[in-house]
């Protein structure tokens, strides 16, 4: 069953990565064709994860390729609140190729299957796996949102005669929006890490390179936080400290977590 | 059969001198409708800037033809020679790329739907005229969500407004520094005022340039077109302002010859300089952009005015099909009466069995040709196919 549903979810994905590329050439169908595969391919990995948490007896997405599978949806599903918009599409562009390897990715790692259930107790695993990875997602969205930032500033400083051939969303909507989801996101870092924490001094754990870079992530992202709120950081230099933040995210979540997991 | 006419002018046909003898304000053109819609007839009048068109719906088209040929004749003379004269399918196809903008002076522009609907409201319309009207509106509608024909700006101060939305998103609130007073600049402090900014000062005295430094420290847009000979706002005076501005972002739009912005404030983080050529630059590429849209817009809308053709000629075929129906109906209900008395013997149930295998019998019997009369009458043959079956059912033969 699991894959029988997963096909369906990584071909839509696939389906609207290509439909966002052609929705670059010709802007139209092509995006709508692709919104609809985000839609239809995140019922798809919705049923997916309903039928993995069915069928496993515990928490299913405690390893770190079935983390990973959880990790695509949260992504998704934080682009669905925007990505649906015409003019957030481009931002699509950077969103489903990237959902598409990762799901290739958990899958390979055997992520996307039953019996991928953890020894782990469960409320443990869903506050920490649950709010690190929300969080992560939230990071990753206003990463892209930071990447359009970057982009459509570039295009308008340099005045091309097509800058508004384009229907783009405005440069201070984007920067409002990748704030508001930092701001989402890092309370949710704060929770999970914390209850990470907690277990791992109860039990006398070694903290290991994933937890290390996961509090540098934290840091930068607070940091991000602090400035635009306090030090009045706003526009392209917010955007680089988005971007840095999110190079964090990639490696917490693609180089290190074999060994946490382990 | 009902015929659609039309007679009009517009700024492919007649100058301003003509169109202005011939333009018409609200009332007038409601009154002009109500005038020729007299004696059961349909009428509409489209009166804009670049047009006036007059919409009759009647019998007798060349009677509807000379009355509204008349009516705008009457409001200048001199027009007569500038008119169009358009009836049934190609009327309907010129009001559905009216409708659409691909009539216009610039390809698309948005404010025509709006007239066109005002058009519909102020007219007298019946049946016909009040489809026509909706199925152009619908079809100018569909243009514009589907093709990009009016999404971009087609003027120098349509483009910095929207340049504006690009940078700050909703310009409620937001305020607007001028320096000078240009025809164009105005019309770009227009443009951004009709979305919500505020002008925060018109710097157009030597005392007023003097508080410039302190405005911009507050505003968001500065629009620039003075007739000084040199620069007006040098870039150190813009960075000093930025330091103050923390992050607050600012668009600044040049539209004067010689320029009266520094070039050099592009360099400088946090804000936009856009100088007459850039914004120039923009509006040809959207022109060419609508010009090209405006080939997918035209077969939107001959796939809409077919549609609307398809129903006005069936129109000719309805009375003869609604007298074969009739016709068929009275046969049926006649033969069971005569069979009353074997049918008397029935239940309810079986009753109805029968009374329903009749009528099926009789719908499809009537399904093809009904079809056909009405596939007819869209190729134009309709009247002779109508003519055909009255004969051959021998319908309407009571009445004479």
């Amino acid at each position: 069953m699991a894959e029988l549903l997963f096909w369906p979810a990584l071909l839509l994905y696939g389906e609207a990565a290509v439909g966002y590329f052609g929705d670059v050439r010709r802007p139209g169908r092509a995006g709508r064709a692709a919104t609809w595969g985000v839609r239809l391919g995140w019922l798809a990995q919705t049923a997916l994860l309903a039928v993995q948490a069915a069928r496993d007896d515990g928490f299913p997405w405690g390893t770190w390729a079935s983390s990973l599978s959880l990790f695509v949806w949260l992504v998704v599903s934080a682009y669905l609140i925007w990505g649906c918009r015409r003019p957030y599409r481009l931002l699509g562009l950077v969103v489903m190729p990237l959902a598409v390897a990762l799901l290739v990715v958990a899958r390979a790692g055997g992520g996307t299957g039953v019996g991928t259930a953890s020894h782990y107790s469960n409320l443990f695993l869903v506050v920490h796996v649950g709010l690190v990875l929300a969080a992560f997602a939230g990071f990753t969205l206003a990463a892209a949102l930071s990447g359009l930032y970057i982009w459509q500033e570039g295009r308008l400083r340099s005045r091309p005669a097509t800058v508004l051939r384009r229907q783009m969303p405005a440069l201070a909507t984007l920067d409002s929006l990748a704030l508001r989801t930092v701001a989402w996101s890092v309370p949710l870092l704060t929770l999970g890490a914390a209850v990470g924490l907690v277990r791992l001094v109860v039990r006398n754990d070694q903290v290991d390179a994933l937890v290390a870079v996961t509090a540098a992530t934290w840091i930068v992202w607070c940091s991000y936080l602090g400035l635009r709120l306090l030090g009045g950081w706003a526009g392209r230099r917010a955007a680089y400290l988005a971007l840095a933040g999110f190079v964090l995210v990639v490696v917490v979540r693609l180089a290190l977590p074999a060994t946490h997991f382990a | 059969m009902i015929r659609l006419v039309l007679v009009g002018t517009s700024h492919h046909h007649a100058p301003v001198e003509l169109r202005e003898q011939v333009a018409l304000d609200r009332d007038a053109a409601q009154e002009l409708a109500a005038r020729l819609a007299a004696d059961g007839r349909e009428a509409a009048c489209l009166s804009t800037c670049n047009r006036t068109e007059l919409y009759v719906v009647a019998d007798d088209a060349e009677q509807a033809e000379r009355d509204a040929v008349a009516a705008l004749a009457s409001l200048g003379a001199e027009v007569e020679p500038a008119l169009y004269r358009l009836h049934d399918r190609a009327a309907a196809h010129h009001l559905f790329r009216v409708a659409a903008g691909l009539d216009s002076l610039v390809p698309g522009e948005g404010e025509i739907l709006g007239q066109v609907r005002l058009a519909h409201e102020l007219g007298t319309t019946g049946p016909l005229l009040d489809r026509a009207f909706r199925q152009a509106l619908h079809a100018g509608r569909k243009v514009r969500a589907e093709t990009a024909i009016g999404q971009s700006p087609a003027s120098v101060s349509a483009a910095a407004a929207a340049l504006a939305e690009q940078v700050f998103g909703s310009l409620e609130g937001r305020s607007i520094l001028l320096l000078g007073a240009g025809k164009v600049s105005e019309q770009a402090a227009r443009n951004l005022r009709s979305r919500g900014a505020e002008i925060a000062l018109v710097a157009n005295s030597k005392t007023e340039r003097e508080r410039i430094g302190e405005e911009l420290t507050r505003v968001d847009v500065v629009i620039a077109s003075t007739s000084a000979p040199g620069l007006v706002l040098e870039a150190a005076t813009v960075a000093d302002v930025l330091r103050r501005r923390k992050s607050r972002r600012l668009l600044l739009v040049d539209l004067a010859v010689p320029r009266d912005l520094d070039p050099a404030i592009r360099e400088l983080d946090g804000c936009y300089l856009y100088d007459i050529d850039d914004l120039e630059g923009i509006v040809t590429e959207t022109l060419s952009l609508r010009r090209r849209e405006a080939e997918r817009a035209e077969s939107i809308v001959a796939a809409e005015a077919e549609k609307f053709h398809e129903w006005h000629a069936a129109l000719d075929v309805v009375p003869v099909i609604a007298s074969l129906r009739a016709r068929a109906e009275e046969i049926r209900e006649a033969e069971l009466q005569k069979a009353e008395s074997l049918l008397g013997k029935l239940d309810d149930s079986q009753r109805r069995a029968v009374e329903a295998v009749t009528a099926q019998i009789v719908n499809k019997l009537l399904h093809p040709p009904t079809v056909r009369m009405k596939e007819a009458a869209a190729a134009a043959d309709g009247v002779l196919y109508a003519e055909a079956v009255r004969h051959l059912f021998g319908l309407g033969e009571d009445e004479r």
